[in-house]
């Protein structure tokens, strides 16, 4: 070949520019669904429809306490999923020896990730429900109070159904602490405890946040897994109650309460209302409220893993 | 007569049913430095890390055979392994500070062993940065991270790191392999002033510098114990042929 002319990537230029034609196509869609509800949903928006309670056969008003719900469900979620989730990624990474049995286990973590979401929502009253709530009915003698649907039991659901995210990112962020950096801790004198606390841990905050954000988002857009578990068509009432010690009483979410939840409503109102041409408006700002709502559970994990990495003296 | 701080005999050290270490019998002179050298691959740092028993941490490793450390099996069942390693301060081929500050790096050993007053970690983090000469370079940036510092900064950091638990044995593995020139000259130079208050043993891939710094030289071969010797004699007329084959280059 002749020096000093430019051979060109015929090949290449086809390929790099049709991967930015993808990629292009992707963002365009992105933001013509965003754009779609952010379009028609915007009218209905207001500080009223955030926080009334639906109307007139869900027809008018707002969806006040579905947003509620679907915080307060979110909150229990993370609650449970995610001590769970890191202990459990932290004894398969750190403590338990490569086996056959850690093979299964890691098989299965990966296959939970595939169940279909329904059956998460019928394992969630079969065992849930019916089992651990009606047996701890018996035995705390609490008549009907946690074997029914119910928030804490569609929290737990949603917990399993997003454990398997935690786990595998947790893995992912304590398998890319070096192996150095534990032989050095372990050099100095430290236990294996003290070790994973005080070295590995530490550094794999960012990427444990980044799957505790996934988990968020994945189970705040969830409806079926709480079809049976709790969700409500129309609650007048938040589910609160007063937590009282002596005369002085603060109001807190009632785990036992049955609530609405912002997935679950759209489904409702587009397919369930009796007049779904009427709600259409009210469908969009709940949709809108929904990817708002999610954006917003992000960022806040976002920055809270900014500021753990910045900790960590990277960025 | 120079005194006895380690004491191995017939040690042999098996990874599953592979043989890493055969039959390794050696004496360790205190406050002395003592080189391992031999081809990659020949055990040396498989045998550097029986000292502080961070074998352990390897599955399926087996050991038999005897480490007295001033006159104390470390391979006692009853033996607390965690106390052993503080005794012994190991710095590794590449440095591996923490992602933290120069102050918290140095602080991590004496804060494991419930040390906690400001002025005495102040005390340890100047007295091991002056040990290890490198207090004029960090003294007024502490709390800056420790991966800002440059390469040789970094190692010397870790041979303060690993003073401030306040061992008498200091294990090195390679501890220059990856740095430039004057930061090795200048790691050698420690390792002279360490070995008034230390037992040092380095492992080393470049024979010069096993010469320059080392009182005694251990050459290891396929995970057996060649020959041990003064270095001087070792350099200069080994007993055994093989030996003298790989110190002149003739294979390794």
């Amino acid at each position: 070949m002749e020096l000093g002319k430019k051979h060109k990537d015929i090949n290449g230029f086809i390929f790099i520019n049709l991967v930015r034609l993808m990629f292009a196509f992707l963002v365009g869609l992105l933001l013509l669904i965003i754009g779609i509800i952010a379009v028609n949903g915007y009218p209905v928006m207001s500080l009223d429809f955030l926080i009334s309670s639906p109307a007139n056969n869900m027809t008018e008003g707002g969806i006040g306490p579905a947003i509620f719900g679907t915080i307060a469900v979110t909150f229990f979620m993370v609650l449970l999923a995610v001590p769970l989730g890191v202990s459990a990624a932290i004894f398969l990474s750190e403590y338990a020896k490569e086996s056959i049995y850690t093979k299964i286990i890691r098989t299965s973590i990966n296959n939970l990730a595939g169940v279909p979401s329904i059956v998460f929502g019928l394992f969630g009253l079969g065992f849930f429900v019916l089992f651990i709530g009606k047996n701890l009915d018996e035995v705390l003698q609490t008549g009907l109070l946690f074997g029914q649907p119910a928030l804490l039991w569609a929290a737990a659901t949603l917990a399993v159904l997003v454990l398997p995210i935690v786990i595998v990112s947790t893995l992912e962020a304590l398998n890319s602490v070096p192996k150095s950096h534990r032989d050095a801790a372990i050099g100095l004198g430290a236990t294996k405890w003290q070790t994973i606390r005080d070295i590995v841990f530490p550094q794999a905050k960012p990427g444990i946040l980044t799957g505790t954000i996934l988990a968020i988002s994945r189970g705040v857009g969830e409806t079926a897994p709480i079809l049976f578990l709790g969700c409500a068509f129309f609650l007048p009432n938040l589910p609160v109650a007063d937590l009282c010690i002596g005369d002085y009483c603060i109001p807190m979410i009632n785990p036992t309460e049955q609530f609405m939840y912002l997935a679950y409503h759209i489904f409702i109102l587009s397919t369930q209302s009796a007049n779904p041409t009427k709600t259409l408006p009210l469908q969009y700002g709940s949709t809108l409220v929904l990817i708002l709502l999610t954006i917003l559970l992000n960022i806040t994990a976002i920055i809270f893993r900014y500021r753990f990495r910045k900790a960590l003296g990277r960025n | 007569m120079k005194e006895l701080k380690i004491s191995v005999k017939n040690l042999y050290l098996k990874y599953g049913e592979k043989t890493a270490l055969d039959d390794i019998s050696m004496d360790i002179t205190s406050k002395q430095v003592t080189a391992f050298i031999g081809p990659s691959g020949c055990g040396k740092s498989t045998f550097l890390r029986v000292l502080n028993r961070m074998n352990d941490l390897i599955d399926n490793c087996s050991i038999t055979g005897e480490v007295l450390i001033d006159g104390i099996d470390i391979y006692d069942k009853n033996l607390d392994v965690v106390n052993l390693r503080k005794r012994i301060g190991m710095v590794f081929q590449k440095s591996n500070l923490f992602p933290k500050t120069i102050f918290e790096n140095i602080v991590f050993g004496p804060r494991l062993n419930g040390v906690n007053d400001k002025n005495t970690l102040n005390e340890i983090v100047e007295k091991t940065c002056r040990q290890a000469a490198i207090w004029d370079e960090v003294k007024d940036r502490l709390n800056e991270p420790a991966l800002s510092l440059s390469g040789g900064q970094q190692q010397r950091l870790c041979i303060a790191r690993a003073l401030a638990v306040e061992p008498d044995i200091l294990l090195m593995d390679e501890p220059a392999s990856a740095l430039d020139p004057i930061s090795t000259a200048k790691i050698e130079e420690l390792i002279h002033e360490l070995k008034k208050n230390y037992t040092i043993v380095i492992v080393t891939h470049n024979m010069q510098q096993a010469a320059r710094v080392s009182d005694y030289t251990a050459f290891f071969y396929m995970g057996k114990l060649i020959e041990i010797d003064k270095t001087t004699r070792i350099f200069t007329k080994p007993s055994v042929k093989q030996t003298e084959d790989y110190i002149t280059g003739r294979f390794g």
